[in-house]
């Protein structure tokens, strides 16, 4: 297999405190190959957004890294000094966040910090990095790019500033592109657009997506693959058919199941019943064992890892040889 | 930390973090703003200088060697006498005395006291007018409320210094030249008063217009209560709360305004000083190298001021839920 | 935005009414122009001869526009205490006090903004505590405590600089400044730092707030993680944005600053309009109090007009109405 364009292990992103060190990710694995769509998975506290800030080392003090290695390309990146990850920020690896309209300064016009953004990372200058942004801007499906260009960011409607923001990461064609939540603040219909334009580009590009989302609907639309995140491990990940269908874990299969769709015939939407856990104080053993409805003996004592079982990986004793892991 | 996840607690995470609340004035030393204040040694050190001022000037007729306002105990043969620990000093006079002879230490005691009492005086008349005009423009509203809005418009228009300044030159015109001690405490009162009503009066109002449209007003008019026992019985005790935030910080302003009037030569007067007049007096003797007539009031003063607005601060950023 | 703009200058000019109100009735009402302006041995029919002739018999709202007409060609009558015509008063001390507020201002935005941006940027650099501190102490204190402590400090225990007056004054035409001179500037500096200290630590406070707020924000995010540099997002994005605000809150303190003028010319004996008010409330001189209090009124509502059109034009948000794609 070709070398993947992003490979996480064994990620840990811990915040240092007074009363102690909160470990926020713990022990993060997957990885990313050329023109693939991984979507991230999981409920709001999972450590979704903070294993992102991570990759692209904007975490915020008192969070650091505090174990594992990120790979891009065959470089190890989570060590390197701020001012060599910076110039990988943008260049090589791009960023989009939830909401298209503070993502964008609103005093300056679009065209200006598109502009700003190809003359950090290119060559170009002046017309020609202009030239460059209007094509950007036409790529992403902005209609009459030549002159929105110079207008600003309130002068647009929502989906048009998330092709914007799509555009401001895509300007230094980077390998992989981390999209945090992108669609969730937009309109279902305007939804499904920027969607079908993120495959587009992955498509065409060979751009990876590491696609962070809540919404198993954006999932299941646009991922190749799919990584279920529960209090900041990496439960499942499998083939994005194989998930949705046949999900292995409880979790995601309480997951899958708390989707409405029209033509179940279930009467109540399942419910997991609780929710995730606070920080300080992560259940022992597989944290999501208070709410599994299949949880037994060793859920409580001893952490599972993740483990192949036929296309797929997941992190659950029920698949687990009790007694190898023990031996661990 | 944006990221910093927010979940729920699970019912096994109550029982765990479960302990007893604290009783009594336990739970006054315990809770979240009593630990930020504890926690801040400058917030503590403020407390304190403001608490010993204080009880200085409440304390005054007590602790004071000397009463600086009895002419008779007053010798003109002690007056310019430095401070005790400087030679040609007197031990009678910790800090020295000034040009008639009165003791620099038990005048600034005193004078904490007129300026306490002023800044308190003011404070109580610019509260009480711009509640009730508040609740007025609040609950008749129509051209009422505009008279009063409009009014505090132009009035903010200017700086308090400024109305203070024409308020006192308007009222010495009309009134000729008064060289009463109490009409000038009245007089200064009312201008400081008349500069600070229009913040009680704007959060009075906004208050005030939430409140007339709830149900239990509506339910006072129609059992014919009058407009004045409503505005008073019902409607005042729920607006009150944002403004004693505004008068601590208004007393903190009342009495640097009054310090700054006594300063100009409008406030207070010589034969009963405040800080203020005591700066100004010293103001023509530094020179002359007599340095402690201004040096010390204007010491007092200073840690008067900064004492209080470090409190400000600490008060404001412990009810900042945003920083909680 | 014409409509906005008109509306606005209507307000203005509103405001302006009601106080020109107020000083006339301060004017006319409160103390007797007759009386200051004559002796005690003038006869009863001799004044109210005077009074037929001032036209201070006719209705009030003939003198109301009598009195606004007159302001409008900056006629404020005589000064009861100088016995001059108020405006020629008005005009020696003008340039003092002008100079003085925008050296002050100038003082306050020169080392607010930087040391503002400083200490947001380096939150944690004992440099930013000793700023920090020294805004604390510039908020707290009163002007005329600054100004006597400033006294004490550099022209009282040191002779480095004066202690009062303006020093060397040079006239271009009816301006004159103090400025072209050594003994002008240096007797400008202590008045101009005891006026703007209270400014600079206000303005210092708002940038350091304002540029925490702004760098928290998810453009300035985005734009890191678009890989831009540290000075591009600190100083092209964040700046931008931080400023915008505080502009506006510090030109409308620069209003107040020409009112804190009174106090910081009665510290340095400085000949400006602010000293001669001050003299004109002691002594009850109402021409000049009512003229005071009208061109202070003029001043201030224009500085406010003029922030507000700035705002208008800065913010495009404001500026261009908002369209849907």
């Amino acid at each position: 297999m070709t070398q993947p364009v992003l490979s996480v292990r064994q990620l840990r992103v811990e915040f240092s405190l007074r009363r102690g060190a909160l470990v926020a990710v713990n022990g993060v694995s997957f990885e990313i190959a050329r023109g693939e769509v991984l979507g991230l998975v999981g409920e709001s506290g999972a450590g979704k957004s903070l294993t992102a800030s991570a990759i692209i080392g904007l975490l915020e003090p008192p969070g650091r890294i505090a174990g594992g290695e990120i790979w891009l390309n065959g470089q190890r990146i989570d060590r390197l000094a701020p001012e060599a990850m910076r110039a990988i920020r943008g260049k090589r690896i791009g960023m989009i966040f939830q909401d298209p309209l503070t993502s964008l300064n609103p005093l300056y016009p679009v065209g200006r910090q598109l502009v700003e953004t190809i003359e950090t990372h290119t060559h170009l200058r002046g017309a020609d990095a202009r030239r460059r942004a209007i094509a950007l801007l036409a790529e992403t499906g902005l209609p009459a790019a030549q002159e929105r260009i110079d207008h600003y960011p309130h002068q647009f409607s929502g989906g048009m500033r998330q092709r914007v923001v799509v555009a401001l990461a895509l300007a230094a064609d980077p390998d992989v592109i981390i999209a945090d939540e992108p669609t969730t603040a937009l309109d279902v219909s305007v939804q499904a657009q920027i969607i079908a334009l993120l495959k587009r580009l992955c498509r065409d590009r060979g751009t990876a997506i590491m696609l962070i989302t809540h919404d198993m609907g954006v999932i299941a639309e646009a991922a190749d693959r799919v990584a279920v995140m529960y209090a900041g491990r990496v439960v499942e990940i499998g083939g994005v058919r194989d998930v949705i269908k046949q999900p292995l874990h409880p979790y995601s299969a309480g997951l899958m199941g708390s989707i409405p769709t029209l033509d179940s015939d279930l009467e109540r939407l399942v419910q997991i019943s609780g929710s995730m856990p606070r920080l300080t104080s992560i259940p022992s053993g597989c944290p999501f064992h208070p709410r599994c409805p299949r949880a037994f003996e060793p859920c409580s004592s001893a952490r599972p890892q993740l483990a192949r079982r036929d296309q797929s990986l997941v992190a659950c004793w029920l698949y687990e040889d009790v007694s190898a892991g023990a031996a661990r | 930390m944006r990221a910093q996840p927010e979940a729920m607690s699970t019912a096994q995470d109550s029982k765990s973090e479960h302990r007893a609340q604290p009783r009594g004035i336990f739970r006054l030393l315990d809770n979240d703003i009593a630990f930020s204040f504890w926690q801040s040694k400058v917030t503590v050190l403020a407390a304190l200088v403001t608490l010993l001022i204080v009880l200085g000037a409440l304390l005054a007729p007590w602790i004071a060697p000397h009463d600086p306002f009895d002419l008779k105990t007053l010798s003109l043969l002690d007056a310019h006498t430095p401070p005790a620990w400087v030679r040609d000093g007197d031990l009678r006079f910790l800090l020295g005395t000034d040009d008639q002879g009165r003791d620099v230490f038990s005048t600034i005691l005193y004078g904490l006291r007129l300026s306490l009492a002023v800044g308190l005086m003011s404070v109580a008349f610019a509260a009480v007018l711009g509640i009730a005009l508040g609740l007025v423009a609040g609950y008749a509203g129509g051209a009422i409320d505009a008279l009063i809005m409009r009014a505090a418009d132009v009035q903010l228009t200017f700086p308090a210094i400024l109305i203070a300044l024409l308020i006192d030159g308007t009222a010495h015109a009309l009134f000729g030249q008064y060289r009463d001690e109490s009409t000038t405490i009245w007089v200064l009162v009312l201008s400081i008063g008349l500069s600070f009503w229009v913040q009680y009066a704007r959060t009075v109002r906004g208050s005030t217009l939430v409140e007339r449209n709830k149900d239990y007003v509506l339910a006072a008019r129609l059992i014919g209560i009058g407009p004045v026992a409503i505005l008073v019985r019902h409607i005042l005790p729920n607006v009150i709360g944002p403004v004693l935030v505004i008068v601590t910080i208004n007393l903190a302003l009342a009495i640097i305004l009054e310090a700054t009037l006594s300063f100009l030569g409008v406030g207070l007067s010589p034969t009963e000083p405040s800080l203020g007049t005591m700066i100004r007096i010293g103001n023509n003797f530094l020179f002359a190298g007599e340095w402690w007539i201004a040096i010390f009031p204007g010491i007092t003063l200073a840690a008067l001021a900064l004492s209080v607005n470090l409190l400000g601060d600490w008060l404001r950023d412990a009810l900042n839920p945003k920083l909680r | 935005m014409l409509a906005f703009i008109i509306r606005r200058v209507i307000q203005a000019l509103l405001v302006l009414i009601v106080v020109a109100l107020l000083a006339f009735t301060l004017f006319r009402f409160v103390g007797d122009p007759i009386n200051q302006m004559v002796g005690i041995e003038t006869s009863a029919g001799e004044r109210e001869l005077l009074r037929a002739q001032l036209g201070l018999n006719d209705p009030v709202l003939i003198q109301f526009t009598r009195f606004v007409w007159n302001a409008a060609h900056f006629d404020f009558g005589a000064s009861y205490q100088f016995k001059r015509p108020v405006i020629e008063l008005i005009g020696e001390r003008f340039s003092a006090t002008i100079e003085l507020s925008v050296v002050s201002a100038l003082f306050s935005l020169v080392f607010g903004i930087p040391m503002g941006v400083y200490t947001a940027l380096h939150r944690n650099a004992w440099l930013s505590r000793f700023f920090l501190t020294v805004s604390l102490v510039g908020i707290s204190l009163p002007t005329f405590l600054i100004g006597i402590l400033l006294i004490f400090a550099f022209a009282v225990s040191v002779n480095w600089l004066p202690s009062f007056g303006r020093g060397d004054v040079v006239n271009i035409g009816f301006w004159t400044t103090g400025l072209l001179t050594w003994s002008g500037v240096k007797a400008i500096i202590l008045p101009a730092v005891t006026l703007g200290l209270f400014q600079m630590a206000l303005i210092m406070r708002l940038v350091r707030s304002e540029m925490i707020e702004v760098l928290r924000t998810d453009y300035i995010k985005f734009a890191r993680a678009r890989g831009l540099p540290d000075r591009n997002v600190y100083f092209g994005h964040a700046l931008k944005n931080t400023l915008v605000p505080v502009m506006t809150i510090a030109g409308l303190q620069l209003g107040s600053i020409i009112a804190f003028a009174i106090i910081t010319e009665t510290v340095f004996q400085w000949p400006g309009m602010g000293l001669l008010f001050l003299k004109a409330v002691q002594n009850a001189d109402i021409p000049i109090m009512s003229a005071y209090l009208l061109l202070v009124a003029l001043i201030f509502l224009s500085i406010n007009l003029v922030v507000d059109l700035l705002y208008v034009i800065v913010d495009p948000r404001i500026r261009i109405d908002a369209r849907a794609a």
